[in-house]
């Protein structure tokens, strides 16, 4: 973990900066042009603002109502964030309780799977009157769309250990708690991160879900009373913040993976 | 049995280090059952070096697991310095070189060879152990102490396996194909080096190997084994001079020798 090599780093740090841009032009182009695309569709063929605004009239909007997008930019990520960490933590602990404890796999594997076929926007309202009306539901329903995606992963990450390394641990007569310290845990990392991913960008649908019932606050509130007002504009700048946001916590995620797994490159997989 | 019990209560132990009588190993399924060993009996003496040949899928990883208590045995015993194979495993009497070295990817050449350091303290403990820097330095790969297991070769690898498996300074190191993957000239090198490292340590060995040289250069006895069922084919006494150097392999004896060997191995097939 502690010295990756610093020579060979720096080496390709230099040449892969302009890579890297080489590598985004073709998404960056394909970006600029669907957004161009939209503008002469709406222009060209005189579709009213209140059924589709044109870019720049959506770029007006984060410039005149941009404080009353922030104020409710900062509820909707705290609610996503939180779900986030309550969602994947009860995942992960209830993973590595299914690898130790095979009866309780047969139990509650299956109430799992059966809790994730029920649709989110189904749970929602029950948990508004469970939960009443203020962050608790919508930390919850972020947190119900993380769990399951990351309590899969995480079961098969910790269990695909190279059974090898589990004769090695045996062969030292290490506990299991040591197999899980040392092996299972870190060799579940690139499992738990691919869920992570997914999750990073659900967490924030599951906030914004939540926001939708009976909420006057953040980003899904204002998505309903654009709605409903017909203020597109408005509408479209909202769900584009909300998009920021899940892309800003997938970014964050894999800037965090790249960090933590140096080796899955090759070794394990 | 009877040897074994002998052995406890006569001579000291000291002469042998491994003992197998009338070993049975059998993999039940629920349709089918392979015998992997049958009937197998031999003694290995203590600081001894003993390999093994024999066809592929004749039970060799399987004899060396049994010893180590990594498989459960059908029938017959097996006394590891006058104990049993787990309680020998719980004195960390074993240490097992594997055929891929099964390094932990993600932690760092330094703390590959570390990690039996760190774990099964609960049984038996790590009272005495060798150095981590100066076995590293002993199989030749001073300097790459930070270096992640994907940045070495395979040869490179396969000694910081067998420096991990040196570290806790084992009574009996168990090696399985450990140079299978390796070119010749690297083979060769490691040879050099485990025998150096086996006369220096006294540590009883049991080497696993394909190639017949190779059995006949490294064992002082050469344990072949037919297959299906796995039975001991012949027990041969190698045992060329010390100091054993590569160009031993030229002379007539050596030529012979392995001819013999050769021989035995064909009228299995
Ligand atoms: N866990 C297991 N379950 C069922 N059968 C097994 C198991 N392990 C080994 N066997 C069977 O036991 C026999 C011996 O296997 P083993 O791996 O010991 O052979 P080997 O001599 O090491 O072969 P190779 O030279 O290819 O490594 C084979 O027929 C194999 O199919
Ligand atoms: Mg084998």
């Amino acid at each position: 973990m502690n010295s990756p090599d610093p020579s060979a780093g720096a080496e390709t740090r230099g040449s892969s900066r302009a890579a890297v841009w080489r590598r985004r032009l073709p998404a960056i182009t394909a970006a600029v042009g669907l957004l161009l695309l939209w503008h002469l569709i709406v222009v060209g063929f005189g579709i009213p603002t209140y059924i589709a605004p044109n870019p720049f009239q959506v770029l007006q909007v984060f410039i005149d109502k941009g404080a009353l997008i922030w104020i409710n930019f900062w509820p909707t990520m705290v609610e996503a964030m939180a779900g986030f960490a309550l969602g994947n933590s009860i995942a992960v602990l209830l993973a590595i309780w299914f690898v130790h404890n095979q009866l309780a796999e047969r139990a509650f594997y299956p109430i799992a799977v059966f809790i994730n076929t029920i649709p989110i926007i189904a749970i929602a309202p029950i948990l508004v009157l469970i939960l009443g009306n203020g962050y608790a539901p919508k930390v919850v329903i972020a947190a119900l769309i993380c769990f399951f995606p990351t309590l899969v992963n995480m079961v098969r990450g910790l269990k695909a250990v190279n059974p090898q390394m589990l004769e090695l641990m045996r062969v030292l007569s290490a506990n299991d708690w040591e197999v899980l310290w040392k092996i299972r845990l870190q060799s579940s990392l690139p499992f738990l991160f691919a869920a992570l991913k997914i999750a990073s960008t659900t967490c924030v649908i599951g906030a914004i879900v939540g926001e939708w019932i009976g909420s006057n606050y953040g980003l899904g509130a204002l998505i309903i009373e654009a709605t409903y007002n017909f203020r597109s504009p408005l509408l479209y700048a909202t769900v584009v913040t909300g998009a920021g946001l899940a892309v800003a916590a997938f970014t964050l995620t894999s800037f965090v993976e790249r960090r933590v797994v140096k080796w899955s490159s090759s070794a394990v997989f | 049995m009877t040897a074994v019990q002998a052995e406890e209560g006569g001579r000291p132990a000291s002469t042998t280090a491994i003992s197998v009588r009338d070993l049975v190993v059998r993999f039940d399924s629920d349709s089918s059952s392979v015998t992997a060993l049958d009937a197998v009996s031999f003694d290995v003496p203590e600081a001894g070096l003993v390999t093994m040949l024999g066809p592929t899928g004749c039970g060799k990883s399987t004899l060396l697991r049994a010893i180590a208590d990594l498989v459960a045995i059908s029938g017959g015993g097996i006394s590891v310095f006058g104990r049993t194979p787990e309680q020998a495993r719980r004195a960390r009497d074993f240490a097992f070189v594997f055929q891929d070295a099964a390094l932990l990817p993600w932690r760092s050449v330094i703390d590959n060879v570390r990690l039996p350091l760190e774990v099964g303290r609960s049984g038996g403990g790590v009272e005495q152990h060798a150095e981590p820097e100066a076995l590293i330095a002993l199989v030749g790969l001073s300097g790459r102490e930070g270096a992640l297991p994907h940045e070495l070769s395979g040869g490179m690898r396969q000694r910081v396996s067998i420096a991990r498996a040196l570290v806790c300074r084992p009574r009996v190191l168990l090696m399985d194909e450990p140079f299978g993957a390796l070119d010749e000239i690297t083979r060769d090198k490691l040879n050099e080096e485990l025998l150096r490292i086996w006369k220096e340590t006294g540590t009883t060995i049991m080497f696993v190997t394909h190639s017949v040289p190779e059995a006949a250069f490294l064992g002082q006895k050469c344990l072949v084994l037919s297959a299906h069922p796995g039975r001991v084919r012949a027990y041969v006494d190698v045992g060329f001079p010390e100091p054993r150097e590569l160009a031993i392999r030229d002379t007539l004896e050596f030529v012979q020798t392995t001819a013999h060997l050769r021989r035995q191995l064909e009228t299995i097939a």
